[in-house]
């Protein structure tokens, strides 16, 4: 092998690769052989660093890529789908939603703040080099038990950092969820989604062109932070992830603003050929995507990229995660006036090479080459992985004589205060939610509602995922992740348009966790397809365990639809007493796998509630009819603690109490706890209520009127009751004491 | 009436307060770049909120030394009316324009929610679309908006008629929890002696539209237009 180096004498010397440098970059010995084939010849160690970030499981998808390929990514609404910087759907009017959710998981762990900071700038990033402003943040976090001793810790870094970078960008954060579970102690997940606005003609990819173009690096300056981060990802945690500190990348939101501003204002222009932003694995990756998706090779002068410390290798350059910074292919002609813009926002604007038709990425350091690899075959023969798969073993169904009764009010005020069920109030104040000033509907709802600046319509959006029905059963809770935010959007009156997802796993190279992806992949393709609602972007993030321990598997589902006009929007507040409370859609009681069995009962067990996918559809498309005929006044999805928990959400949002009789052919628990699938809880003026009954029942939906708001308590079936501010007592009060210690 | 408002790197909502002050003018705002020293004649300047410079110091404070400050400090002295929002708040505080300083919220966290807001001044351009006592729901969105000054300060601030608005309870009674930040004598808002100069922590401008939850701002805006035009 290095015979063959020696042979090349114009590749900068660098330490000779043994097969430990080789496993310390993560690879694989058949991988290191795939390189041997592709060169002809040994790497030298930048261009060892370059194929192991491109080959990493981040970049590569290569453990994921097959089961990928089984979604659903196209539809009359799809403009880009998965493969660019984020998915790009069609909203009308000329105009387009670019969005993508990404997660962080791994750096936020080690560094909550700046690792969930990063986090939301990289994803904003990825929105707005598609020529999209970003009009709304949303995230997805997953924290271990709150009695952990370092969740306080992490939720208190990992909240701050997000409202740190996203306040300081301007961009409102909206919505998300939190959940807390036991087997994310030692691995958190911080999933950001952003999404943007553009025009639909004006839209920027990353395809390269014109041989000679000049390549530009704008924004940030390079340093040594994050080096490797793209590998840290791809691998599991051991105990000695602290000194993995170093590889976790520092934020800077004011720089961000500047850069957005700038591309922005450049984008405006045609000086534009292609663009990429430098996100994970850095200055290789979108050097390397840029050339490979335009045919091209590229070629690269590492001593005109600006630095901020001195003495960096070309290894280092190459492999730097530092934020904030971007590459673009421009139109020659416009090197002055694009120069001009960047040093208005006083933004670094360098030169750093040109587009070649060698095929080849050249790099070159001090006079000489420092690297040169053929484009292709570092992103087309990208090794990739059918790995064994072990399905989830079915989980027994649950005896539901076995659950034990508690009283429906008892039990109500218990659950509201539970982690997961807990007003979450102190992590959504924290964040600037109203900037922009076009937020509809705020935190704290099935969806949050933005509308588009200077038109009547609007964008909802959600993420959703309930990880314990995944890994009960993995398919049908991807299935479930998908209706639910389907349902999400459905609540406030939108049409669902399209997802992103971000797949949360243990590693794959264990085969139930493999089991544990491709359930999912089957479920949430099966639901795609049964709501006509496509997989636009995503995200897959393995790895996610500690000594061997994986998280539950949470394939989040970021979903987005339109209202045409949001004033037809509604919330989930209560908005008048004395209105009728229906339910919509069949309620069977289903306690397995409830909040309500894991902390009342203290039992993680049962199969979830099954997921009829063509009565989801019914009667979402029932539910948005009548809000869209402005027959409804509140509306809210039932999922997580069932039908009294949503009941009280309603109450509580709204200020006003509610009373409501109970079946008599249901147990009240299972009645007022279960968790079936499906179903909205509505209100609507008491005359209204016979018409609505009616047709419900011709279109197949089923409804049922429930009882009346009013009052300023919540009683269920006559002298059971809680006053309403007992209960906000209690929903308001987990998330402050924890957080206080 | 013309009115300029001043953009810094970091600003961000200057976009929100233009479109809330164009809505009531007839047409837009002139937007002026912070290196521009030359600000163009207008009856109103206003300083928008945002994260100048990152904040990386103190909020406000190298803004506060920028050309255009120098610009508007000058026009204030001459009586032009000067509006500081959040960021431009603390700003104009930087800068010597109005009185105390804004410090970290007491939460120690960043809060973003809809405040009471009484109104204690109805006397001045900014406010006179107001009634004294009156008491409003406008959001607020810092990190820095505790005010604080010192005793003998503040009690020439209320002998002087100087404090413009006060975070309050629904029912307009003053509370300890009403107070997002913490501010000395629960303080949101505060006049320059001459009444020409507001500088506020809460969003007017974010509370101008039914969709927003609150068009409580707007009086604010119209009653400027009208006192200026």
């Amino acid at each position: 092998m290095n015979d063959q180096a020696a042979a090349k004498p114009a590749i900068t010397p660098e330490p000779a690769i043994t097969p430990e440098i080789v496993a310390e970059h993560g690879l694989t010995p058949d991988e290191y052989q795939r390189v041997l084939t592709i060169l002809g010849r040994a790497p030298n160690l930048t261009e060892l660093g370059i194929f192991s970030v491109m080959w990493s499981e981040h970049c590569s998808y290569k453990s994921s890529r097959r089961w990928l390929k089984r979604l659903p990514t196209t539809g009359a609404v799809v403009i880009q789908g998965p493969g660019e910087n984020a998915g790009v759907i069609d909203i009308g009017d000329g105009q387009a939603c670019v969005f993508k959710i990404e997660s962080h998981n791994h750096p936020s762990f080690i560094e909550p703040y700046q690792g969930a900071a990063t986090g939301v700038g990289g994803i904003m990033r990825d929105v707005f080099t598609m020529g999209a402003r970003p009009i709304a943040n949303l995230n997805a976090l997953r924290f271990g038990a709150p009695e952990d001793p370092r969740t306080r810790h992490l939720l208190a870094g990992v909240v701050a950092g997000i409202g740190g970078y996203g306040n300081c960008m301007g961009v409102p954060t909206v919505g998300g969820e939190t959940n807390f579970h036991p087997a994310y102690n030692g691995n958190i997940l911080v999933n950001a989604m952003t999404v943007g606005l553009a025009d639909k003609d004006r839209i920027f990819y990353a395809k390269a062109a014109g041989v000679g173009n000049p390549v530009i690096y704008v924004g940030a300056k390079t340093g040594r932070d994050g080096i490797h981060g793209a590998t840290m990802a791809s691998a599991e945690f051991r105990d000695d992830s602290e000194e993995k500190r170093p590889t976790v990348q520092v934020g800077d939101p004011f720089t961000e603003k500047l850069l957005l501003e700038a591309c922005l204002e450049l984008m405006a222009t045609d000086a534009i050929v292609a663009i990429q932003d430098m996100g994970a694995a850095g200055l290789t990756s979108s050097s390397v995507e840029m050339s490979s998706k335009g045919g091209l090779g590229i070629e690269l002068d590492l001593d005109l990229v600006p630095m901020r410390e001195t003495g960096m290798t070309p290894y280092e350059i190459m492999l730097s995660e530092s934020q904030e910074r971007m590459l673009m292919v421009i139109r020659p002609e416009a090197r002055e006036s694009a120069r001009a813009i960047f040093e208005k926002w006083e933004l670094d604007f360098a030169e750093i090479g040109r587009l070649t038709d060698s095929g080849l990425l050249v790099l070159k350091a001090g006079g000489r080459i420092a690297a040169e690899l053929p484009v292709a075959p570092l992103v087309e023969q990208a090794p990739v992985y059918d790995r064994p798969t072990e399905p989830t073993a079915p989980a027994r169904p649950l005896r539901s004589e076995s659950v034990r009764a508690i009283e429906p009010i008892a039990a109500l005020e218990k659950l509201l205060g539970s982690p997961d069920l807990a007003s979450k109030r102190w992590i959504w104040e924290q964040y600037d939610h109203l900037i922009m000033g076009e937020t509809v509907i705020r935190p704290g709802g099935d969806a949050a509602l933005v509308r588009i600046p200077g038109k009547a319509k609007g964008l909802a959006m959600t993420t959703d995922c309930t990880p314990r029905y995944c890994f009960a059963d993995p398919k049908l809770g991807g299935a479930q992740a998908v209706a639910e935010s389907w349902r999400n959007l459905t609540a406030v009156g939108a049409r669902p348009l399209a997802i992103t997802d971000n797949m949360n796993f243990g590693n794959p190279e264990r085969p139930e966790i493999m089991g544990q992806f491709a359930g999912c992949i089957e479920g949430m393709r099966e639901a795609c397809l049964a709501l006509d609602y496509p997989v636009v972007s995503g995200n897959v993030s393995f790895y996610n365990e500690t000594n061997g321990k994986g998280i539950l598997p949470t394939p989040v589902v970021g979903g987005v639809g339109v209202i045409d006009d949001v004033d037809k929007a509604i919330s989930i507040a209560f908005k008048a007493a004395g209105e009728a409370i229906l339910v919509f859609g069949a309620t069977i009681g289903h306690l397995g796998c409830s909040i309500y069995l894991r902390e009342l009962l203290g039992r993680e067990e049962g199969a979830p509630p099954p997921v009829d996918l063509a009565a989801e559809r019914r009667n979402g498309d029932f539910i948005r009819g009548l809000i869209a005929a402005g027959r409804l006044s509140a509306c809210h999805d039932l999922s997580d603690g069932g039908l009294l928990v949503a009941l009280a959400e309603m109450a509580l949002a709204g200020g006003i109490g509610a009373e409501i009789a109970l079946p008599a052919n249901l147990a009240p628990h299972a009645f007022c706890f279960g968790e079936d699938q499906g179903r909205y809880l509505a209100t609507m003026p008491t005359e209204a209520v016979e018409a609505v009954l009616a047709e419900a029942k011709l279109a197949g939906v089923p409804a049922r009127f429930l009882g009346r708001t009013g009052g300023l308590a919540l009683t269920v079936a006559a002298g059971n009751t809680i006053s309403l501010t007992k209960l906000a007592a209690v929903h308001e009060t987990f998330l402050p004491r924890l957080m206080a210690g | 009436m013309q009115a300029a408002v001043v953009v810094f790197p970091g600003s961000n909502r200057e976009q929100d307060v233009a479109k809330a002050l164009g809505a009531v003018m007839g047409h837009a705002p002139h937007m002026v770049w912070h290196r521009d020293s030359e600000i163009p004649k207008v009856d109103l300047i206003v300083v928008p909120g945002g994260f100048s410079y990152g904040d990386y110091l103190r909020c406000g404070a190298i803004a506060a030394h920028s050309p255009a400050m120098r610009e508007i400090m000058e026009r204030a002295k001459a009586g032009i009316a000067v509006l500081g929002i959040c960021n431009g708040f603390q700003i104009l505080t930087e800068a010597g324009l109005l009185p105390g300083v804004l410090l970290r919220n007491a939460c120690l966290t960043f809060v973003c929610r809809n405040v009471g807001l009484k109104v204690e001044s109805s006397q001045s351009l900014f406010t006179n679309g107001y009634a004294a006592g009156q008491t409003l729901s406008i959001p607020v969105a810092h990190h820095d908006g505790n005010y604080f000054a010192d005793d003998a300060t503040l009690d020439r601030l209320e002998e002087k008629g100087q404090i413009a608005f006060r975070y309050c309870a629904g029912d307009g009674t003053l509370a300890e929890e009403a107070n997002p930040n913490g501010s000395a004598r629960s303080i949101a808002g505060v006049f320059n002696e001459t009444k020409n100069v507001l500088g506020l922590m809460p969003h007017p401008e974010n509370a101008v539209l039914p969709l927003q939850g609150s068009v409580d701002g707007q009086p604010l805006f119209r009653g400027m237009v009208e006192a200026l035009s």
